[in-house]
């Protein structure tokens, strides 16, 4: 009996306690729109916590708009549009995928020149290591022989030297 | 009286660190070999006060002593012993009391096991050393005092955050600054090298092993922070691209990328100018994990910027160091000889190949984690940046890389052939074809791009055994010899092959958790059962129980498959009142690989409680991979060729002539 009333205390507590991630009765009878809503709420900042999606997110906000997100689409609503309704609301900040604009064009443009500016380096230095093979490296290796180095050369590559 | 002592022992290191920080150095500048000699006893004895300070908030959290702030702040009298240990450094003070307690421990290594190192290098890297010592000392003593004491004593302490009580707190902290510090060691080479304007092939072999001590403890950090975050935080997930996750991953990118340039300049003397930036790059990452995670910048720009003292300090080590360390590279580097030449076709070519794809994986990450900080800073404007970025420009990165992955080691130093290569990789990529097309035939209708990355997994995974085999030409040789060519392959061939593989492994894990995880959300009553990949798992009812310093709810479920009972999950919420939250605890049962993942919404008053099953296949791989991989870090550490110049006594006995 003891057992029970504790049990009955905490069940009370943890009844006042945050919810879950996704709950049960937040679930769309539809599952096409369930799992298009579930591909739409990882996209989706819980703007309250730090750095989660409101797919993984315990907080009340989050709860709210995981059930904006499938009003919405049970409203006849595309992805984009519950994504632009959801920005005009709450600005860029909800969204984990950052928008290309003028703010982002860095950030999204930084990783290809990153990587560009690193393969051109990269190829440079490949082609001055090739050391000897190739004309223009052999050339420069050539250019780089003493005088009497190169006339040693010839004499050694002359026939019958 | 303890606490104290623990705050002066402090301040003496400081001290030490200071005359650590001058006495080697001018000894190497006055070729005075007594003076250059005092860096070893200097370091030790620095490390012992550090201890002793450590120690020290160590007493004070085992006797609960609530008269010292920190301990009041993070501890509670109930806490079960072990986590009143790990609570030292579950906060911001003793973390940082942990990260120079680590510092000062690969400084007192280097002093006790830099023997075969020259004299000048070793007084030189111990001197640099200190100097990130003082800053850090300094930091801690200025800033983040551990020791600052209350009174009056309050009774009880506010209990530690219940998420961080958990095992997890006990080894993933530590493994994390091991690697975290120990890159310090790689800066300090490098900055006595740039110092002394010299270097060459024998660097690269001293540097490696602390390389590599340093990426073995920050692959298993990473890999229990992951997996501590996947059964802790109650949705299974195990990587978020959080900005603290990123702050790790960053010096691990390119560590990995510094261990392979290094292998690069000790075999062919080549890439030296490379590895030294990547030495200064990498321990600079660390100190940019550092100030992110320690600084408060990540909660809110405008938290770091009304509290600044700290952010503000770690800022300026951040400058004085990498600044400085550039500056010192910008002057010194063009004095550094290139080495050996080779063909672009070539390991060398190869490890070039990897260092451009994970430098610039690495700079992706850092640009995705610090672009949000920056526009904020400047424009004010706020924007998020997460999980689809870095996946959209990390995963594109990661692929060339892990399909060439397999031809690197089969080429040939100084000119390779990439058609023979390809020609001994036809074995692996015929594997991968096969296990491909049987997980397109097995999971038909399921996502399209999971085959192909299991089938680049399995290729991963084959390609690295060829290397064994192609090294030791079994099946070419008859057995005996190729028996023998197997047993005498250095052991560092057996580590690059294990890691490798281990790659692989971790990629099996995440396209399988990633693509083939089934997902049951529902409310369930008690004799409800629940249906999940061929798992019957029913509920029994909930359970209150009370912990040491906590009330719990657990449900009970039983989980069957065909009717046989197969385990029993108990999901519990844990109700702590001394902070007055709460954790849910989930339950995992490990079948085979694969496990199954229960976590425990809110109980209803009629019994029944919201919960959410996972059936997560192939999911333990992701970290099983990672210990593989810092297995084969260890297996490449404990390769004799690593330990130059090994002083042998016993021989050099021999050859003494007879008094």
């Amino acid at each position: 009996m003891k057992a029970l009333r504790f049990l009955l205390v905490v069940v009370g507590l943890c009844a006042a306690l945050p919810a879950l991630a996704v709950q049960p009765d937040e679930i769309l009878p539809d599952p096409a729109l369930e799992h298009r809503a579930r591909e739409l709420s990882r996209q989706l900042r819980c703007m309250v916590c730090q750095n989660q999606s409101i797919d993984d997110s315990d907080a009340p906000l989050a709860r709210d708009l995981r059930l904006l997100v499938r009003e919405r689409l049970t409203a006849g609503d595309s992805d984009r549009q519950v994504l632009e309704f959801l920005t005009a609301r709450y600005g860029d900040f909800v969204l984990l995928n950052p928008r290309f604009s003028a703010q982002t064009a860095l950030l999204w443009l930084m990783p290809a020149v990153v990587f560009g500016a690193g393969a051109v380096a990269a190829f440079v230095f490949l082609r001055r290591q090739r050391g000897g093979r190739g004309t223009s490296a052999g050339e420069a290796a050539g250019a780089s022989l003493s005088a009497q180095e190169r006339k040693r050369l010839d004499d050694l590559l002359k026939p019958g030297a | 009286m303890i606490a104290e002592i623990g705050h002066y022992a402090l301040v003496l290191a400081l001290l030490l660190a200071f005359i650590q920080g001058v006495l080697p150095i001018a000894g190497v500048r006055l070729r005075d070999n007594a003076l250059a000699g005092t860096g070893e006893p200097l370091a030790i004895a620095q490390f012992c006060f550090v201890a002793l300070s450590f120690a020290a908030l160590t007493a004070c959290y085992v006797t609960s002593d609530f008269s010292v702030f920190n301990v009041f702040q993070n501890s509670h009298s109930a806490m079960p012993l072990l986590y009143k240990f790990t609570s030292v450094w579950g906060n911001h003070e003793g973390s940082m009391l942990l990260w120079v307690l680590i510092l000062a421990f690969f400084g007192a290594l280097v002093a006790l096991f830099g023997g075969n190192l020259p004299a000048a290098l070793r007084a030189s890297v111990l001197g640099v050393q200190a100097w990130i010592a003082i800053s850090f000392l300094l930091f801690v003593l200025l800033t983040s005092n551990p020791f600052v004491r209350l009174a009056p004593a309050p009774f009880e302490g506010r209990d530690l955050n219940p998420l961080l009580q958990d095992i997890g707190l006990a080894l993933h902290p530590p493994f994390l600054y091991l690697g975290y510090v120990g890159f310090s060691i790689a800066f300090a080479f490098a900055v006595a090298a740039l110092i002394e304007g010299r270097i060459d092939a024998a660097w690269a072999r001293w540097v490696r092993p602390w390389t590599l001590a340093a990426w073995i403890f920050l692959t298993l950090g990473i890999a229990l922070g992951s997996y501590w975050a996947y059964y802790e935080l109650g949705w299974g997930g195990w990587w978020f691209w959080d900005p603290v996750e990123n702050a790790s991953f960053l010096p691990w990118l390119s560590g990995t990328a510094l261990l392979h340039s290094a292998v690069v300049m000790e075999k062919r003397e080549a890439l030296k100018v490379w590895t030294i930036l990547l030495a200064i790059l990498t321990f600079s990452l660390s100190l940019v994990g550092t100030f992110l995670v320690r600084s408060g910048v990540l909660t809110s720009v405008h938290a770091f910027a009304t509290d600044p003292a700290r952010g503000v300090f770690i800022l300026t080590i951040l400058i004085v160091f990498i600044g400085g360390a550039l500056a010192l590279y910008a002057w010194r580097a063009p004095l550094l000889r290139q080495g050996g030449v080779f063909a672009p076709i070539s390991r060398e070519g190869a490890l070039v190949f990897n260092n451009l794809f994970l430098t610039v994986a690495c700079a992706t990450v850092f640009i995705g984690t610090l672009y949000p900080l920056a526009l904020e800073a400047l424009t004010g404007d706020k924007i998020s940046v997460g999980a689809p970025f870095f996946n959209a420009t990390f995963i594109p990165l990661a692929l060339p890389l892990l399909f060439a992955m397999p031809f690197g080691p089969l080429l040939a130093w100084k000119r390779g052939d990439l058609y023979g290569a390809a020609q001994r990789l036809i074995a692996a990529f015929a594997i991968a074809i096969l296990v491909g097309a049987a997980t397109a035939a097995l999971t038909k209708g399921g996502a399209i791009l999971a085959p192909f990355a299991i089938g680049l997994a399995v290729f991963v995974m084959a390609g690295a055994l060829t290397d064994v085999v192609e090294r030791a030409q079994l099946f070419r040789q008859p057995w005996p010899v190729a028996w023998r060519r197997l047993v005498g392959l250095p052991r560092s061939a057996f580590g690059t092959a294990l890691a490798h593989f281990a790659l692989g492994v971790t990629l099996i894990g995440i396209v399988c958790e990633s693509y083939f995880t089934a997902e049951r959300i529902s409310t369930i009553r008690p004799g409800d059962t629940v249906a999940i990949s061929g798992y019957e798992i029913s509920f029994d009812g909930l359970v209150a129980r009370q912990g040491p310093n906590y009330r719990e709810v657990s449900g009970k479920l039983i989980v069957r498959r065909n009717g046989d009972v197969v385990g029993m999950l108990t999901p519990g919420k844990r109700t702590f009142p001394a902070r007055g939250n709460s954790t849910s605890e989930a339950a995992l049962l490990t079948r085979g690989f694969s496990q199954i993942y229960v976590s425990l919404g809110d109980p209803n008053p009629d019994g029944s409680a919201a919960m959410r099953i996972y059936h997560k296949p192939m999911v333990l791989l992701i970290w099983l991979g990672a210990l593989l991989m810092a297995g084969g870090g260890l297996l490449s550490l404990s390769d004799r060729r690593l330990r130059v110049g090994a002083p042998k006594p016993a021989k050099k006995t021999a050859l003494q002539p007879a008094q």
